[in-house]
């Protein structure tokens, strides 16, 4: 009996298509639940790790446009990533009043100051080379800071756990990008990622203050943070205090906005108590304004 | 100067005939489409990371052109003893690696301009606007850039045994100076005294081609203007070193035989 190719092939594919239903199930089970996982992170493991770090200095290096200290000058990189939000925010003039005392500006110096890395040049070759190479400090503003996206996207898909690519994203779609919605995606897929952040709640919390004036729900997001706070960070020796210093002092000016006078100073006597403000004596001056206020009232 | 040019003319036509150029444009041009087309956010105007990844194929594309082109122009003359009938035109050994150097130059300038041209085009369409000055010095920074890398690999084709050894050898000496050849002093300086000499002496003695690579920076993070002066003295300074490299390969071949 003679086959004709067609029917060979046909009966190929029906046979192909059997055998992927029948293994479908199986090469699930395979993956042992990690069938959602990105393609990237079954590759690379933990490495990726490594790699979402270098995503989230690329975004650093062009948030400084370019200008940023090599591998061989690891002593003067940023160690945080405050200088992409805090002082980008003041340098533009955004920042509220009422949020001075939440920022330590003294990081600010130190951060311009760690980034004088150049330093006078040794010898005609470096001189020369500095005539085509970027070397004047600057952050991108003017909306320019859009720029930054596509590594921080980057790094948070290699390594969800990674709290700040979340927060500065966030800080700057919502801010200056004016892209709302995508800053509260953004945040609630970091804290779908990392359910116990406090900083990431307390950053939902500012969007929903801040941008969608829903203080009903701030309220709950910062009382949150501050629970988590106390639960993680409560017993350390060295608790992240600017964080706490954050969810009270904002806290308090929620309260304070709405009439709850009393539990707006009993959160700031919470930060005054872990010194948690880099200026505690603006916040004992709010406090006794608080109780003026709170005496005052029939 | 006559000779020169024919010797170079067959070098720009067989760059042309050759699949190298067409493969790396197309995976370069295919690479840069795909990612322009990746949504961030759902964010307008987002560009740097695209002239970012466009500029480093080009320049990677570009030293994979010049490096493999000129690798193989002495050694593969030389294998199918076309280097005979060549040398008995009279054509001397001088105009030979001249020939073969001016060629590969304009060939690597000729496919340096399609790249460019492809990124002006991608900026235009995502910028709105381009940066033609800065646009222009980039291109011909790169350009003198190369005449280094293509002497190198010249002087490099009259030196090792294969294209392949060479190949690779000259990508590891240009990989390695545009990662640390601006460090090499700073390097020398936890070093021990005789290798933190011997550091001191490569750092001067190399040609600095991450100068070059640094005008790359400049375009993507929208930086003003090189001075026109500057950039006639870094013209200047590859020039002379390609020249002086360009000799020792001139050197090298007029000494050695032609037969294996």
């Amino acid at each position: 009996m003679k086959l004709s190719p067609g029917l060979i092939l046909a009966l190929l594919l029906t046979v192909g298509l059997s055998l992927a239903t029948c293994l479908q199930p199986r090469a699930m089970a395979w993956t042992q639940g990690r069938a959602s996982d990105h393609l990237m992170q079954v590759l690379l493991g933990d490495g990726r790790q490594i790699l979402a770090n270098q995503m989230f200095v690329q975004a650093d290096v062009y948030f400084h446009s370019g200008y940023y200290p090599s591998v061989f000058d690891q002593l003067h990189a940023p160690t945080n990533a405050q200088h992409m939000t805090h002082a980008a925010g003041a340098q533009a003039g955004h920042e509220p009043e009422a949020d001075a005392h939440l920022h330590d500006h003294h990081e600010e110096e130190e951060h311009e100051k760690a980034m004088g890395f150049l330093g006078p040049p040794g010898n005609w070759i470096e001189r020369f080379g500095r005539k085509f190479a970027i070397t004047s400090h600057t952050h991108l503003a003017n909306g320019k800071e859009r720029e930054i996206l596509p590594w921080l996207r980057l790094s948070a898909e290699l390594d969800p756990h990674r709290i700040e690519t979340y927060t500065v994203a966030a800080y700057w779609l919502r801010r200056d990008l004016g892209n709302i919605k995508e800053a509260e995606a953004f945040l609630r897929q970091g804290l779908e990622a990392n359910p116990a952040s406090y900083e990431l709640l307390i950053d939902l919390g500012r969007l929903y203050y801040e941008n969608y004036d829903d203080a009903a729900r701030a309220r709950n997001l910062w009382t949150a943070a501050l629970r988590r706070w106390m639960a993680q960070e409560g017993g350390k020796p060295e608790p992240d205090l600017a964080a706490l210093g954050q969810i009270t002092v904002r806290l308090a000016r929620l309260e304070e906005s709405q009439g709850h006078y009393a539990k707006a100073i009993e959160l700031l006597e919470i930060a005054l108590a872990h010194k948690a403000s880099p200026q505690p004596e603006a916040l004992r001056q709010q406090v006794q304004a608080l109780r003026l206020k709170l005496a005052r009232r029939p | 100067m006559n000779t020169i040019f024919c010797l170079a003319g067959i070098v720009v036509k067989e760059l042309y005939r050759r699949k190298d150029f067409y493969v790396l444009f197309v995976i370069t041009a295919v690479i840069t489409l795909i990612m322009s087309t990746v949504s961030f956010f759902h964010q307008a105007g987002i560009v740097r990371y695209l002239k970012d990844l466009c500029l480093l194929l080009i320049w990677i594309s570009s030293l994979v052109i010049a490096i493999v082109t000129t690798a193989r122009q002495i050694p593969a003359e030389r294998e199918s003893r076309t280097i005979f009938p060549l040398l008995a035109k009279p054509v001397s050994r001088w105009q030979v690696v001249a020939g073969k150097f001016t060629g590969c130059w304009l060939a690597c300038g000729l496919a340096l301009a399609v790249f460019y041209l492809f990124f002006g085009a991608v900026c235009l369409a995502k910028e709105g606007h381009l940066a033609l000055a800065q646009y222009l010095q980039a291109f011909w920074l790169q350009w003198a850039m190369l005449a280094v890398v293509i002497s190198l690999a010249l002087l490099g084709s009259v030196v090792f045994s294969a294209p392949s050894a060479n190949a690779t050898i000259c990508f590891t000496v240009v990989v390695g100076i545009l990662v640390v050849g601006a460090y090499l002093q700073k390097l020398a300086a936890l070093q021990p005294p005789l290798t933190a000499w011997l550091l001191t002496l490569l750092y001067f003695a190399i040609p600095h081609l991450e100068w070059f690579y640094a005008v790359r920076e400049r375009l993507i993070f929208d930086q003003d203007l090189i001075g026109w002066g500057d950039c006639a003295l870094a013209t200047a300074y590859a020039a002379a070193y390609a020249a002086v490299i360009l000799c020792a390969a001139w050197l090298r071949f007029r000494r050695r035989p032609l037969t294996a």
